[in-house]
C-alpha cells in the first residue's frame, strides 16, 4: 500500500508564506506530478511528505496513519534528488547498499571488523546482496557497480540514483526534478524508462517538475501549483483541456495559449478582434480573456467574418509542426499558430495571412482569471 | 613558440627560481652543517658536505667518553652524538603523541561544530558563529598566562595532558571545516537522513569523506604549528625532560659546558624536521587525491 493524504497543509519561512493549506490524495500505484513554475512550493511541498521539513500546520498520512512526528529515515519512503545525491566516496555498489545497511544491520553488526562476528549478519549481507544485484539488474548497471559516481555520465548517475531508491521497496517514490540535469534527448528517453518502471513496479510516484511537457507525459494525475496554492489536480487531459483557471491554462502547453481580450454582451454574446463565438458566455456584460491553444487556430485562404488577418513576424519550424508568430491587426501581442508543414511551407515571415478558429475549443476567463463556463456546449 | 614568448617563460622561471632558492638555502645549510666539523662551519669552507677527514672531537671526550669513542667522521660524529647527548628518539615521539592528540580532538571536536553551523538551523547559530569569527582574533600569548594558571591550579603542569588539552578546540579548524561544508549540496545530505542515518552518522561518514581536501589542508596546519611549537611547550614543562617536545629537545644543545657545538645541533634539527617533510610529501599526494574525490558536481 502507498497511499499519501495531505490535510490542510501550511508552510511559512518566518513571514513567507509558502505552502497554503493544501488538501492533496494520492492514490495507491498512483504517479502524481506536483508541477508548476519555479517558487511555486512544490518542492517544499515534497520535503514535508519526505519529513525532511516540517509544516507549518496541517497532516501528513501515509497510508493512513500520522507521521507528523516520524522521522524522514522511519516513514518508509524513498527519494530521488535533482544532482542524485550519490555518496561521491563510495562505488555505486556501496550507494545501493547503503539504505540497506542501514535498515538491516543492527548498530552492533554496522560496527567495523568487530560487527562481522554477529552470527546473523551473513544471512542479512546475503540478502542485501540479492536485493542489489536484483536492482542493478532491472535498471541494467550492473557492470557499474564497482565504479565511483564520479566515473559516470550524468544518465548513469540518475540510474544508480533511482536504484538506491529502489532498494528498499519503499512504499511510495518521491522524485524532486530527477530530470532536469540531463540534456534534453537523454530527459525524453528517461521519460519513457520512469514510465514504464512505474508500471512495473506498481507503487506509488510522487514526482516534482517545473516542466510541464513532463507531468503531461508521465503522470496519471497532475498536481499544478502556482504560488503555493493548488489550483488544479485532474488527469493531464482534463487539466489541458479543461484547466480551471488562466494561470493553469497558460502554464500547461507549449506553446503557449493564446490569451485574446474580449467582451460578453448583456446577451453573452462573446466578441473579440471583430470575431463573434458561437457559444453564449454564463457571464455577460463583462470583459472576458478568450485563450485559444495554437492547435485550434487555422491559417486559411478565406476570409470572412469568423477570420482575422494579420503578418508573420517569425516562424519556428520543428519539421512535424511549423508555428507561426503573427502579429494581429488591431491585437496588442502576438499569437502562435500551428500549421502542417504540407499546408503552410511556402509561408515565410513577413507574409498576411488569414486565420480561423477550430469551433468549440475557445475557453473563457474572467477578469480574475477564474474560468467562465459556456451556457450550452453547441450553437 | 616565438623567442620572444621564450623570454617571457625565461622571466617567469627565473623569478620562481631566485624564490626558491631563497627558502631551500636555509634547509641547505642546516643540512651542510650537520654534515661538517666545527671547525669547517666556523670557517665557512668545505662546500656541501666537508672534507670529512676522521678526527677526535674535544667537546665529546670532555663529555666523558674515551677517545677512541671520539674518534670518527664529522657526520658520524654530529648524528651520533647528537643522539647521545639527548633522547631524541623519546622527544620525536612525544612530538607525535602531542600532536596527533592534538588533531584527532580537534577533528573530532570540529566537525560536528561545523557541521552544525553549515548545515543545521537552531536559534542563535549566527551567534555562536560570530563567537567563533570572534575568538580566531584572539592572540595564543594573550591568554596563555590565564591558562597557565587555570592548568597549574588543576596540578596538570608537567603533563601531555598540560601539552594538549589547550588547542583541541581549534576555532580555526570549525571556520575551515564549515566553509567547506557550506559547499556541500544539501541534497547529499537529505539523501543520507532518507537513507536513515542520523545526524552524527552523517557527520562521520559523509561529511568527513568528502572534507578530506579541507581536512588534509586543516592537518598540515595544525601538525605543523604545534610541531614547531616552542612557546607553550617551554611554559608548561618546567623539569621534567621525558615529556619534552622536539623544540623543547633542540634548546638541550645550547650552552652548557662545550657553549654552542653546531654539528650535532643541525643534525637534531635535521631528525626533527625530516618527520614533518616526509608527511607534507605523502598528504601533497593525498591532497591531490582528494580533490578528485570530489566527483560532485
Amino acid at each position: 500500500m502507498g497511499t499519501i493524504s495531505l490535510k490542510n497543509i501550511s508552510k511559512s519561512f518566518g513571514s513567507t508564506q509558502v505552502l497554503n493549506n493544501l488538501n492533496v490524495d494520492i492514490n495507491d500505484g498512483e504517479f502524481l506530478t506536483l508541477v508548476g513554475p519555479s517558487g511555486c512550493g512544490k518542492s517544499t511541498l515534497l520535503r514535508i511528505i519526505a519529513g525532511l521539513e516540517q509544516q507549518t500546520s496541517g497532516d501528513v498520512l501515509i497510508d493512513n496513519k500520522n507521521v507528523n512526528r516520524v522521522r524522514a529515515s522511519e516513514r518508509d519512503l524513498a527519494m530521488v534528488f535533482q544532482s542524485y545525491a550519490l555518496y561521491p566516496h563510495l562505488t555505486v555498489r556501496r550507494n545501493l547498499e547503503t539504505p540497506l545497511r542501514l535498515r538491516d544491520y543492527n548498530a552492533f553488526e554496522r560496527l567495523p571488523l568487530i560487527g562481522n562476528f554477529s552470527p546473523s549478519k551473513k544471512e542479512k549481507t546475503e540478502s542485501i546482496n540479492q536485493l542489489v544485484n536484483k536492482t542493478s539488474e532491472t535498471l541494467k548497471i550492473s557492470e557499474l557497480l564497482d565504479r565511483k559516481p564520479g566515473q559516470l555520465s550524468g544518465g548513469q548517475r540518475q540510474r544508480v540514483a533511482l536504484g538506491r531508491a529502489m532498494v528498499r521497496e519503499p512504499v511510495a517514490f518521491l522524485m524532486d526534478e530527477p530530470l532536469s540535469n540531463l540534456d534534453a534527448a537523454l530527459r525524453v528517453h528517461m521519460r519513457s524508462e520512469l514510465s514504464e518502471l512505474h508500471n512495473s513496479l506498481k507503487t506509488t510516484f510522487v514526482y516534482v517538475t517545473h516542466d510541464q511537457a513532463e507531468a503531461l507525459t508521465m503522470s496519471s494525475r497532475m498536481a499544478v501549483m502556482i504560488d503555493g496554492n493548488l489550483l488544479q489536480l485532474d488527469t493531464p487531459q482534463e487539466v489541458y483541456d479543461n484547466p480551471s483557471s488562466l494561470s493553469v491554462a497558460q502554464f500547461v502547453g507549449s506553446p503557449k495559449i493564446n490569451i485574446f481580450k474580449g467582451t460578453a454582451d448583456s446577451g453573452g454574446t462573446v466578441s473579440f478582434l471583430k470575431v463573434n463565438l458561437k457559444r453564449k458566455s454564463s457571464e455577460s456584460n463583462t470583459d472576458l480573456h478568450i485563450g485559444i491553444r495554437p492547435e485550434h487556430l487555422e491559417i486559411t485562404n478565406e476570409s470572412n467574418e469568423n477570420t482575422f488577418s494579420g503578418t508573420v513576424a517569425y516562424r519556428e519550424n520543428l519539421g512535424s509542426d511549423i508555428f507561426f508568430h503573427v502579429n494581429i491587426e488591431g491585437g496588442s501581442n502576438k499569437i502562435i499558430v500551428r500549421g502542417l508543414p504540407q499546408f503552410t511551407h511556402q509561408i515565410s515571415n513577413g507574409s498576411s495571412v488569414n486565420i480561423k478558429r477550430v469551433s468549440n475549443k475557445a475557453l473563457l476567463f474572467n477578469q480574475a482569471g477564474m474560468r467562465v463556463q459556456f451556457n450550452n456546449a453547441m450553437g | 613558440m616565438e623567442a620572444k614568448q621564450y623570454i617571457g617563460e625565461g622571466w617567469k622561471h627565473a623569478i620562481l627560481i631566485i624564490g626558491a632558492i631563497v627558502v631551500m638555502l636555509p634547509f641547505y645549510m642546516m643540512v651542510s652543517m650537520s654534515l661538517k666539523s666545527q671547525q669547517e662551519i666556523q670557517s665557512i669552507s668545505g662546500g656541501l658536505i666537508g672534507a670529512q677527514e676522521t678526527q677526535t672531537f674535544p667537546v665529546c671526550v670532555k663529555t666523558g667518553y674515551s677517545e677512541e669513542t671520539c674518534t670518527m667522521k664529522p657526520y658520524q660524529y654530529n648524528y651520533w652524538f647528537a643522539f647521545e647527548k639527548a633522547p631524541i628518539p623519546r622527544y620525536l615521539m612525544n612530538g607525535v603523541i602531542v600532536t596527533l592528540s592534538i588533531f584527532i580532538i580537534q577533528v573530532l571536536v570540529a566537525l560536528p561544530c561545523a557541521y552544525a553551523l553549515a548545515k543545521l538551523r537552531f536559534y542563535g547559530r549566527e551567534f555562536v558563529f560570530s563567537m567563533v569569527l570572534f575568538c580566531l582574533l584572539i592572540p595564543v600569548h594573550g591568554i596563555a598566562l590565564p591558562l597557565y594558571v587555570m592548568l597549574a591550579q588543576a596540578g596538570l603542569v608537567d603533563t601531555y595532558s598540560a601539552l594538549i588539552l589547550p588547542w583541541t578546540i581549534s576555532v580555526f579548524g570549525i571556520f575551515l571545516m564549515r566553509q567547506f561544508f557550506m559547499t556541500v549540496p544539501d541534497e547529499l545530505i537529505d539523501a543520507a537522513r532518507m537513507d536513515g542515518m542520523g545526524e552524527y552518522a552523517i557527520v562521520w561518514k559523509v561529511m568527513l569523506p568528502t572534507a578530506i581536501p579541507a581536512l588534509l589542508a586543516f592537518a598540515i596546519f595544525s601538525v605543523v604549528a604545534h610541531w614547531n611549537d616552542y612557546f607553550w611547550p617551554r611554559m608548561v614543562i618546567t623539569g621534567n625532560r621525558d615529556l619534552f617536545t622536539p623544540p623543547l629537545g633542540i634548546r638541550e644543545f645550547r650552552g652548557g659546558i662545550d657553549s654552542d657545538e653546531f654539528g650535532p645541533m643541525m643534525a637534531s634539527i635535521v631528525t626533527v624536521t625530516v618527520p614533518l617533510i616526509v608527511a607534507f610529501i605523502i598528504a601533497q599526494k593525498r591532497f591531490i587525491e582528494g580533490i578528485t574525490l570530489t566527483g560532485m558536481k
